[in-house]
């Protein structure tokens, strides 16, 4: 009993060890942002490691998911006579939730687990501590353009993926299953609104970039320095960032349309 | 470290495709690409209940869809309910004497203005008010009139 309260409550220490190694690693990340103004270089690279690489990943999902969703959705809505409402069902979908979430999940799965796997290994091949023995700093040489690239990355990628997943239901409903044309597009607009449905989806995204890039650079950055322990550190930036995710999508998802 | 200047395109195209993809949500998805206010005049109408009528709900006549309501406000004094519609400047050519009627589009659909033209000679313009008006059609309300009637003659 007693050695399992033990295991307890050293278990809750570690939690709140890693935690805080986190957040002061985050704020530490956050005050040498201004190096990435003197070298922006740094920061294209990462961004086409860490965006353009995904973008083929988010494109064929997107795709997918719209074109089940509208075939779906119009079996449903077809009983009640109400397929003309497949455009505002996927719309609002794609933009609230399913853009922003499962573009944050792939996105951790393709390029925040390759973040940790390369920060990690160049921890544990030294090429850290080198770069800070040549007086280099390589959380600003090294972390930064990675995390910031990410955060940049994960609107694009979530509003390509909405608009990618649109017009693949547009394909299945319009093109296949015969919706018509101009209901599709008319109802879609009449029911989306900028405001509340867009730019709140866009924030979201914002959220997830920041939470599933911050958890990557930092497993990595605080990665055992041995194989099996980059491995672990991989495993735990896709596990941890798909929790993350989704608890702070309720979180923000009560917040902005949790009044209705 | 050198930059090779593929990435650096590949980059723009990158950020370019999000930004057009945000570019196309904003302008074809959501409504923020509704009818100019200066192609369309502005008519108003009193309703005692507008049952669920919004604004940006659809005016239609003859089912085809001709403006949108643009501001609901309560008349403290009429007691009503003033309904703000714009028109579309191409549609000109109705009746002053129609008639608005709140309608819904089946039987779960949303509620629409719809107007009944009438045979006068002069049009509606910018600032009419229509006279004739009918109200929303609240089921609650037809039912507890069922209801009454029914058990009125049971007796």
């Amino acid at each position: 009993m007693l050695n399992w309260l033990q295991y307890l409550g050293r278990s809750g220490e570690h939690i709140f060890e890693r935690l805080g190694k986190a957040t002061l690693f985050l704020l530490q990340m956050m005050c040498g942002l201004a190096t990435l103004f003197k070298h922006p270089r740094l920061l294209v690279r990462e961004l086409y490691s860490v965006g353009v690489l995904s973008t083929a990943i988010i494109v064929i999902s997107g795709l997918t998911v719209g074109m089940v969703l509208g075939l779906q959705m119009y079996n449903t809505l077809v009983d009640f006579g109400t397929e003309d409402s497949l455009g505002p069902v996927v719309a609002l979908s794609l933009t609230r939730e399913l853009g922003p979430v499962l573009t944050a999940l792939l996105f951790s799965g393709r390029a925040g687990s390759a973040l940790t796997a390369e920060i990690g290994l160049m921890k544990a091949t030294d090429q850290l501590s080198v770069m800070e023995m040549m007086a280099v700093d390589p959380v600003k040489r090294v972390i930064i353009p990675r995390f910031v690239a990410g955060v940049i990355s994960m609107p694009l990628l979530a509003a390509m993926f909405s608009a990618v997943g649109i017009l693949g239901s547009y394909i299945v409903g319009v093109g296949l299953l015969g919706v018509d044309d101009g209901a599709f597009w008319s109802q879609m607009q009449h029911k989306v609104s900028l405001d509340r449905d867009i730019i709140n989806g866009i924030i979201k995204s914002f959220a997830f970039g920041i939470v599933v890039s911050w958890i990557a650079v930092f497993q990595g950055y605080d990665a055992v320095p041995t194989t099996e322990g980059v491995g672990r550190a991989t495993t735990h930036t896709v596990v941890h960032s798909a929790f993350a995710v989704l608890g702070l999508d309720f979180v923000l998802t009560a917040m902005m349309f949790g009044d209705n | 470290m050198h930059t090779s200047r593929t990435i650096e395109i590949l980059v723009g195209v990158f950020v370019a495709a999000g930004l057009a993809a945000f570019f196309m949500l904003a302008m074809k998805v959501s409504n923020i690409s509704s009818f100019a206010e200066k192609d369309s005049y502005v008519v108003k109408a009193s309703f005692d209940n507008i049952g669920g009528l919004k604004t940006r709900s659809p005016v239609r006549i003859g089912g085809v869809r001709i403006g949108r309501v643009t501001a609901i406000e309560y008349d403290d004094n009429k007691l009503e309910a003033i309904v703000t519609m714009h028109i579309y400047q191409k549609h000109a050519r109705i009746p002053k004497d129609s008639a608005a009627s709140i309608y819904t589009a089946g039987l779960l659909g949303e509620q629409y203005i719809n107007l009944d033209p009438g045979g006068a000679e002069g049009f509606l313009k910018n600032g009419s008010v229509i006279e004739e008006t009918q109200s929303a059609f609240v089921l609650e309300r037809l039912i507890g009139r069922f209801l009454t009637q029914a058990s009125g003659t049971g007796k």
